[in-house]
């Protein structure tokens, strides 16, 4: 039996956007939360306790986009004119917010400022803009003979509102239970105060974003046996993994956030990631543009995925575990002496 | 209205690519320098070569860090404004640039932290081993980009599928195009080139207002010897890359030479005025036969010229024809830098002539004009065609509105300029304060790392 490319390199894209979203998800969080801040000592530290970090977690969303550029290109030529404002939103408030790593320790009393505000409102904006992209993703592109011929604004719904929301709270409270990890004293009591906060609202949202998607298309509200008077309980029930993953997410947070546990309540959010994560998945399977290409319709010619797939083989087990390796480097609480001399 | 969107996209992708090589160039060249420094300071425990290595990394990190945000933006540009490319190319180009990511950006990415903030964390072979990473890194990316864009250059290894999509059928043919290993070379050089002109300039900057300056005198010596050796050599292989296009692009090498008519013993035009309209130039200056000898080896040889290609066919030729000029012209001023800098080396040291510190100051500059007027020179003069003789650029544009692509290309400019005038300040202020300031002050303030958020630099008011 041969191996099914499409389908795995499917997996594979969706590990890739998975990987970015809970990894540069906290340190856009960190930035989300930059304002709420004490005073700037914190903030520095706030950034020490991301900056070995955000270039490494960065990649896996260049990565995805590589990724659906070589594996589906049908998909990557649809959605990304689909979605053009909003990502180019996104690269700019990505540069901004990136630079200010650097800049921000180099800028003089307003320079320093300035950087400090922008990667506040970089990161902000970015998370926007992702949640943007990922409603309208839901929403489902306007497709003709393999072509966009949406329009330029089809993202400006009340839906995808509620997605860029929700993915702000859900960034926020990643980057809340990440300080935890790695802050100690005053600023990781305001972390976990952050963490409470964001938590409530994410649970909130990740709620009403799940109740709306289930009418933002037949396609996925059949798929949850939705019948717009009540669930078919046999289909619900086959998906009913995702929503009981959420809530043992929301329990360890909560229990984490109530114990004093400093990383446990990471863990929850990141477990309540994968419950979003899995939900929408399972919401658009097996369609890669929503809802006219699956990925089989979008996938490469077989001699690119077969050559794809022989580096994939070799290289990722090499990049995870370097990857790992560095984030155990840096393990720990951040110290006032992150430089050196 | 289609035009109007293809062409701002055009502006577009012009504008972040030349933005975005500048940072490459730069870094490619860094990391081997770096690594160079951190190897020397490991074996002879001179300490000039850590204040180097620490000084040097400061820049480096700040140059990375507009390097990868602008070059996130190029992997989505591909899609969000020539989304038919992608989809037509995707079956070459998408294994290229997705073993980009893998093989490079990662590597480059995860061992920057430990390089900027392992000092500590890790021990000195580690950190070492980390700052070789991320050379290599650099330099596979440049492998995998230079790869794409030769096989855009003279595609082969493909085929096309009933839907007019290429496909590759050779991927060894695909990935090692006949434009492929000169142009690699070529880029590479010219990175090592840029960085030895910057690390030269900041170093004479620094012995222009202390000739004694110990750390500035080591980096000054290493500048001058890597332009001395580098600066010929990319002659050659830039004469080479030239004999290729002659081969393989003829239209491209016309333009380039501001040949109109077909014939033997073409002139050597020195400067010229192109003129599309007429087909011709309207005046030169130019020295008989020499244009055959240099472009295809021999003064009588055949060259064609642009009226052998139907006006459609013809690229731009004054843009194609000035930025050749330009970074020939830089090139060879390069070369002569080195040689009066070794000249000064061999007669007592080059920080002894003022004259030399001011002009190796001035050129600090040139190796990045001289970059982009060399892709310039090489993409402009691949239009018409996105990829050479089968699509064309005017049918690669995704199907956006004028006003959207309006809206980004503000978006950029305005982002631009403001990361750029930042960074460049930041930059410069870095140079002007010198190697000494970066390794020499008391421990105590010394203990920020290039991007490290703590430390001695004074806080916002709060």
């Amino acid at each position: 039996m041969s191996l099914d490319l499409p389908l795995l390199w499917a997996m594979v894209i969706a590990l890739a956007v998975f990987l970015y979203v809970v990894l540069d998800g906290f340190d856009l969080g960190v930035g989300i939360l930059f304002p709420f801040a004490r005073n700037p000592a914190d903030r520095d530290t706030m950034m020490a306790a991301i900056a070995p970090y955000w270039d490494g977690n960065e990649t896996w969303l260049v990565l995805g986009g590589g990724g659906l550029f070589a594996a589906f290109p049908g998909a990557y030529a649809v959605l990304m004119p689909a979605f053009y404002l909003p990502i180019v939103l996104m690269l700019l408030a990505l540069i901004l917010r990136g630079v200010a790593f650097e800049f921000r320790s180099h800028g003089r009393r307003s320079g320093k400022r300035g950087w400090t505000i922008a990667f506040a409102a970089g990161s902000l904006i970015a998370a926007l803009a992702q949640g943007l992209v990922l409603g309208a993703f839901i929403q489902g592109v306007n497709v003709r003979n393999g072509v966009f011929v949406g329009g330029p604004l089809d993202w400006a719904s009340p839906y995808c509102l509620l997605t860029a929301l929700g993915l702000v709270a859900g960034y926020a409270l990643l980057g809340a239970g990440w300080l935890m990890v790695k802050s100690s004293d005053a600023l990781h009591g305001d972390a976990r105060r952050w963490a409470r906060i964001a938590a409530v609202v994410t649970a909130l949202l990740l709620a009403v974003v799940s109740v709306a998607t289930l009418t933002v298309h037949p396609y996925v509200a059949a798929r949850w046996g939705w019948t717009g008077h009540g669930f078919d309980l046999g289909r619900l029930a086959r998906l009913a993994i995702i929503p009981i993953l959420g809530a043992a997410g929301l329990a360890v947070l909560a229990r984490g956030l109530i114990t004093g546990s400093h990383r446990w309540p990471f863990a929850g959010a990141a477990m309540l990631f994968v419950s979003g994560y899995l939900g929408l998945a399972a919401s658009f399977a097996p369609y890669v543009a929503p809802y006219s290409l699956t990925f089989r319709d979008a996938a490469n010619a077989s001699s690119a995925l077969v050559l794809l797939t022989g580096g994939l083989v070799v290289i990722l087990p090499l990049v995870l575990g370097y990857v790992v390796f560095v984030y155990w480097i840096f393990r720990g609480k951040v110290s006032a002496d992150a430089g050196y001399h | 209205m289609a035009l109007d969107a293809q062409l701002l996209s055009r502006l577009q992708f012009a504008f972040t690519i030349a933005f975005h090589i500048i940072f490459p160039s730069f870094t490619i060249g860094l990391a081997s320098f770096l690594a160079v420094l951190e190897a020397i300071w490991l074996v002879t425990k001179r300490e000039a070569f850590q204040r180097l290595y620490l000084f040097w990394l400061k820049v480096f990190a700040l140059s990375f860090g507009m390097g990868v945000v602008s070059g996130v933006v190029m992997s989505y540009e591909f899609g969000t404004n020539w989304s038919v490319f992608s989809r037509a190319t995707a079956g070459v180009l998408g294994p290229l640039l997705a073993f980009e990511v893998l093989t490079a950006f990662f590597l480059e990415a995860s061992f920057l932290g430990v390089m900027l903030f392992g000092w500590k964390k890790v021990g000195p072979g580690l950190h070492f081993a980390a700052t070789c990473l991320v050379a290599f890194g650099t330099l596979i990316s440049a492998f995998w980009i230079i790869s794409a864009n030769s096989w855009m250059q003279y595609p082969t290894g493909y085929g096309l599928d009933a839907a007019g999509r290429f496909v590759a059928l050779d991927w060894w043919r695909a990935i090692f195009s006949p434009t492929f290993p000169d142009r690699l070379a070529h880029m590479v050089l010219a990175a090592y080139l840029s960085t030895a002109l910057m690390v030269g300039a900041a170093s004479a900057f620094a012995l222009l207002k202390d000739p004694r300056q110990p750390e500035s005198r080591i980096a000054l010596r290493m500048a001058v010897g890597m332009c001395l050796v580098v600066a010929p050599l990319q002659l050659l292989v830039g004469d080479a890359s030239g004999k290729a296009v002659e081969r393989l692009q003829p239209a491209k090498l016309a333009a380039i030479e501001a040949f109109w008519d077909t014939r033997a013993g073409q002139p050597l035009h020195i400067v010229a005025w192109p003129d599309r309209s007429t087909a011709a130039n309207r005046w030169e200056l130019s020295i008989p036969k020499l244009g055959s000898l240099i472009t295809a080896g021999d003064a009588n040889a055949t060259v064609k010229g642009l009226k052998d290609f139907a006006p459609a066919d013809r690229p731009p030729v004054a843009v194609v024809f000035w930025a050749f000029r330009v970074m020939v012209g830089l090139g060879v001023t390069m070369i002569g830098l080195g040689v009066w800098g070794g000249w000064l080396w061999l007669r007592g040291g080059p920080e002894r002539s003022r004259l030399f510190l001011r002009a190796a100051t001035l050129m600090g500059p040139a190796g990045f004009v001289a970059v982009i007027a060399g892709w310039t020179t090489a993409e402009v003069g691949r239009q018409p065609w996105v990829v050479w003789g089968v699509m064309r650029t005017a049918d690669a544009a995704s199907p956006v509105t004028s006003g959207e692509v309006s809206a980004s290309l503000i978006g950029f400019l305005v982002v631009y300029a403001l990361v750029f005038t930042a960074g460049a300040l930041y930059i410069l202020r870095i140079l002007a304060a010198g190697p000494t300031v970066a390794g020499t002050a008391p421990a105590a303030a010394v203990a920020r790392a290039p991007g490290s958020a703590l430390g001695a630099v004074p806080d916002e008011p709060s």
